[in-house]
């Protein structure tokens, strides 16, 4: 058979089983789920559970920092956005917040680092570049590289909220865009200082202690660990039929088990 | 049914099809100026296009550290690129055996065709740790971002000028040697010169390529805004910023992308007037590439 | 004017040159693809590619990811291909050398140059918010359609116009419309031509990850409709390498992809081939 025939015939065979398996698809309700890089393997998780639960729904859960799941929100993009901080009222009319769990933001250096703990202030000049050698708080004599997140992040936000107050993060910083890959920047850094979810917190990194607390569900339950922020669900105004039914899922005992699972601290 | 009013209604539709490129291109232009022309009235057109800082949380939106960046990051890889290029062109123009040439055409054909991420994954894994280990810094840099992209633009200035040299009638060089030249002596003097043109050509489109590539350049440029005061500093270009910011940004931060995308749509258009300029007053055949 | 060297030793070492910069053109090529294969290849098997991701992809494998670069591909074409060859048809058998022409040209020429990332803008503006079609494949798919509609105009104006005239012209003497003898005549001898240009549109949508990044989402799961959001390959080795989630699968990724780039190139080079035999045959 000519080789021209073959290809047509592969395209209209391709185009068939597309229009097959896309036009089946239309009788779901689908909620799409976008922001927090931090929120989103525990909106994934809830995702997972609740689909298998109905299998008439279908929920996509993307990541892209809170800025993105909240800007995407208001413009209607998608459903629910996702924010690992709490929400700003005048920059943000007209969205409905609802906070799904508590988390901690672990402050993570080198394993091999070994300096174990700093106070809030001494973090602060860290980051703002008062301090620039690890030996000042107890460590080696080496300079401290800071890791920080992008504009976007709203753990970045929620760092600088409640870390930072008014001063400004040193400029050179080097920028991940991601709690994931801050966690192998410092990794792999020895004089690496970054801020990461505890939820992402693996052994490979040292979580450091903030006056004198370690961070862990127990800590950020008493509120003896500082450094803690809201996940959010976000919607443009009053959530309706499937998305509503999600979130009040997320938040009853179903939803707030898997929460817990996944080292946030419920709200009930 | 008479058989003019098919072929009339038929003649219209083609038209119309033909038409959707311009109807397309409005329609980019359209929106992309609709949301960017907020933020340079907002900023000002000059302290927009000429401003130092580009600091959203402040309202500042000065894009001029981003233009030298794009433009530090193509010229560099220009700088590479071109030279090879050309000298691989014209060594599968007139030097390689026809056998290896069946071979290598397809090859930078497949090269030309490879996602663009690839190329900045592999700087990513590869090239950023040799930079740090080589020069220092983090690896990340203006010069790691245009090795990757001269890699990049290889392709397309081989394949263009090798069309510009193969197009150069066979009597110029048959009459050169034929007065006793040497193969070098007639490329030098003859082919070289008649394929100049084509060869810019070439250049133009790579430069196209290369102010337009963004993922890869995030990759590796390390995306800080300010004006390198050496190659091995990092840059963010024009491009980048967009892709970077464009996911959180609201208000006139957000218009303020747009107005990015009209720079950048502005440079592409210069380039193609240059292009078709050349195409027209010096008879430069395109060879069917694109920038 | 005279010259140091002579021209016997300098032809000599310009052949060198020329050989060392062809060599290290394609050797700097080629250890790209066979770096990336080598480091690729072993990650990937059917598990691989017929499996679901685990843990925003961090591990399993990337069967949704394949599935949602075919269909917004697919569609693009789709939408590309009848606007590029109905384009190419009016430009190359009914439009003669006026200004519209050349302004559809430019057009054209200034769709094919205009950076990725502005059609992701525009994609975001138009399709996803302002139509109101979010991120989906339908969005994503339209943008791509925009990128690849000059690839497929220009391969099948190139192939159209290098048909030789004396087809149509017995066509005509035959007492055939002009549109019956485009379609009759014209077309079938351009096909190969077109299918290239088509295969090309292709090879530009398959690669492509700045358009789509605002505009078709990033879903871990098979897209099962137009509206649904999707995440095309490259976007996915994008978010796995920024995200630095797992290296092994950007690895396996990007050799997917090349092996892709690979095939479609195979094939336009056999469709070409036959195609000169055939019009040298005549």
């Amino acid at each position: 058979m000519d080789l021209k025939y073959g290809i047509v015939l592969l395209i209209i065979i391709i185009i068939i089983i597309a229009v097959l398996t896309l036009g089946t698809g239309s009788n779901y309700e689908r909620i799409e789920i976008a922001g927090s890089t931090s929120v989103q393997p525990v909106a994934e998780k809830l995702a997972d559970k609740y689909m298998e639960e109905h299998p008439n729904v279908r929920i996509d859960v993307m990541g892209g920092g809170s800025g993105l799941g909240i800007r995407s929100v208001s413009q209607n993009i998608i459903s629910i956005g996702t924010s690992s901080k709490a929400l700003n009222k005048s920059e943000t009319p007209g969205l409905d917040n609802y906070t799904i769990g508590n988390e901690g933001i672990v402050i993570a250096v080198n394993i091999d680092n070994p300096v174990d703990g700093l106070t809030k202030s001494q973090l602060k000049d860290i980051f703002s570049g008062k301090i620039t050698n690890w030996k000042e708080v107890g460590g080696q004599d080496a300079q401290i590289n800071l890791v920080i997140r992008e504009d976007g992040s709203g753990t970045r936000q929620a760092f600088e909220d409640l870390v930072m107050e008014k001063t400004e993060v040193k400029s050179d910083a080097v920028v991940q865009t991601s709690t994931e890959s801050v966690k192998v920047a410092v990794k792999q850094d020895p004089n690496a200082i970054g801020y990461i979810s505890l939820a992402h917190m693996t052994p490979d990194v040292k979580a450091l202690t903030i006056d004198g607390v370690s961070p862990s569900l127990e800590t950020i339950k008493d509120n003896s660990y500082k450094l803690q922020r809201p996940f959010l669900f976000v919607t443009n105004g009053e959530p309706e039929g499937e998305v509503k039914k999600f979130i009040e899922w997320s938040l009853g005992p179903e939803g707030q088990k898997i929460v817990e699972e996944e080292k946030i601290v419920p709200v009930s | 049914m008479p058989k003019w009013d098919e072929e009339f209604f038929i003649e219209k539709g083609l038209l119309l099809t033909a038409v959707s490129s311009i109807i397309i291109i409005a329609l980019i232009i359209l929106f992309v100026f609709k949301e960017g022309i907020p933020a340079i009235e907002s900023t000002g057109f000059f302290s927009f296009l000429f401003g130092m800082d580009w600091a959203p949380t402040k309202g500042e939106y000065g894009i001029f550290p981003m233009i030298i960046g794009t433009l530090g990051i193509t010229v560099l890889s220009l700088l590479m690129a071109v030279p090879l290029g050309v000298f691989c062109a014209i060594f599968l123009a007139e030097i390689a055996p026809s056998a290896m040439r069946k071979v290598l055409n397809p090859t930078i054909q497949t090269l030309a065709g490879i996602p663009s991420v690839v190329y900045g994954f592999f700087g990513l894994v590869l090239l950023v740790p040799f930079m740090r280990l080589q020069f220092g810094g983090t690896g990340f840099s203006m010069f790691t971002a245009s090795v990757i992209l001269t890699v990049m633009i290889l392709p397309i200035i081989v394949s263009v000028s090798e069309d510009a040299f193969r197009s150069i009638p066979l009597e110029y060089k048959e009459a050169s040697l034929a007065l006793g030249a040497t193969h070098w002596q007639t490329i030098k003097n003859v082919i070289f010169p008649a394929a100049i043109p084509g060869v810019i050509t070439s250049v133009i489109l790579g430069m196209g390529r290369a102010i337009g590539e963004t993922l890869a350049i995030i990759m590796v440029a390390g995306n800080v805004v300010q004006i390198p005061s050496s190659i091995f500093d990092p840059v963010r270009a024009l491009t980048s910023n967009i892709a970077i910011e464009m996911g959180y940004a609201t208000g006139i931060h957000y218009n303020a992308l747009f107005a990015t995308g009209i720079v950048l749509i502005f440079m592409i258009i210069v380039l193609l007037v240059i292009a078709n300029y050349l195409h027209y007053k010096k008879k430069v055949t395109m060879g069917g590439g694109y920038l | 004017m005279h010259r140091i060297i002579p021209p016997k030793i300098s032809q000599k070492i310009m052949t060198g040159v020329f050989w060392a910069s062809g060599l290290l053109t394609i050797a700097i090529l080629l250890v790209i693809i066979g770096y990336v294969l080598l480091k690729g290849l072993p990650v990937v098997n059917l598990e691989f590619i017929l499996g679901d991701p685990i843990d925003s992809g961090r591990s399993g494998g990337i069967f949704p990811f394949i599935m949602s670069s075919i269909y917004v591909t697919l569609l693009a074409v789709l939408v590309a291909t009848p606007l590029g060859v109905g384009a190419a048809i009016y430009l190359s058998e009914y439009a003669g050398e006026g200004k519209l022409v050349k302004l559809i040209r430019f057009g054209s020429e200034t769709l094919a140059s205009i950076p990725s990332i502005v059609f992701g803008l525009f994609g975001l503006a138009f399709f996803v918010i302002y139509l109101g079609f979010g991120w989906s494949v339908l969005s994503g798919g339209l943008t791509l359609a925009l990128m690849a509609l000059p690839t497929i105009l220009s391969a099948s104006e190139v192939s159209i116009e290098s048909i030789n005239k004396s087809y149509a012209e017995g066509s005509l003497a035959l007492g055939a419309t002009k549109w019956q003898t485009i379609y009759r005549v014209v077309i079938p001898a351009a096909l190969p031509g077109i299918s290239t240009g088509v295969i090309l549109g292709m090879g530009r949508a398959i690669a492509e990850a700045a358009a789509v990044l605002y505009t078709v989402g990033a879903a871990l799961m098979i897209p099962t409709s137009l509206m649904d959001a999707a995440r095309p390959l490259p976007l996915h080795l994008y978010i796995l390498a920024t995200e630095g989630l797992s290296m092994d699968n950007a690895w396996g990724t990007a050799a997917v992809l090349v092996l892709m780039i690979l095939i479609i190139t195979v094939v336009t080079n056999t469709l070409v081939d036959r195609y000169r035999k055939k019009m040298m045959g005549r």
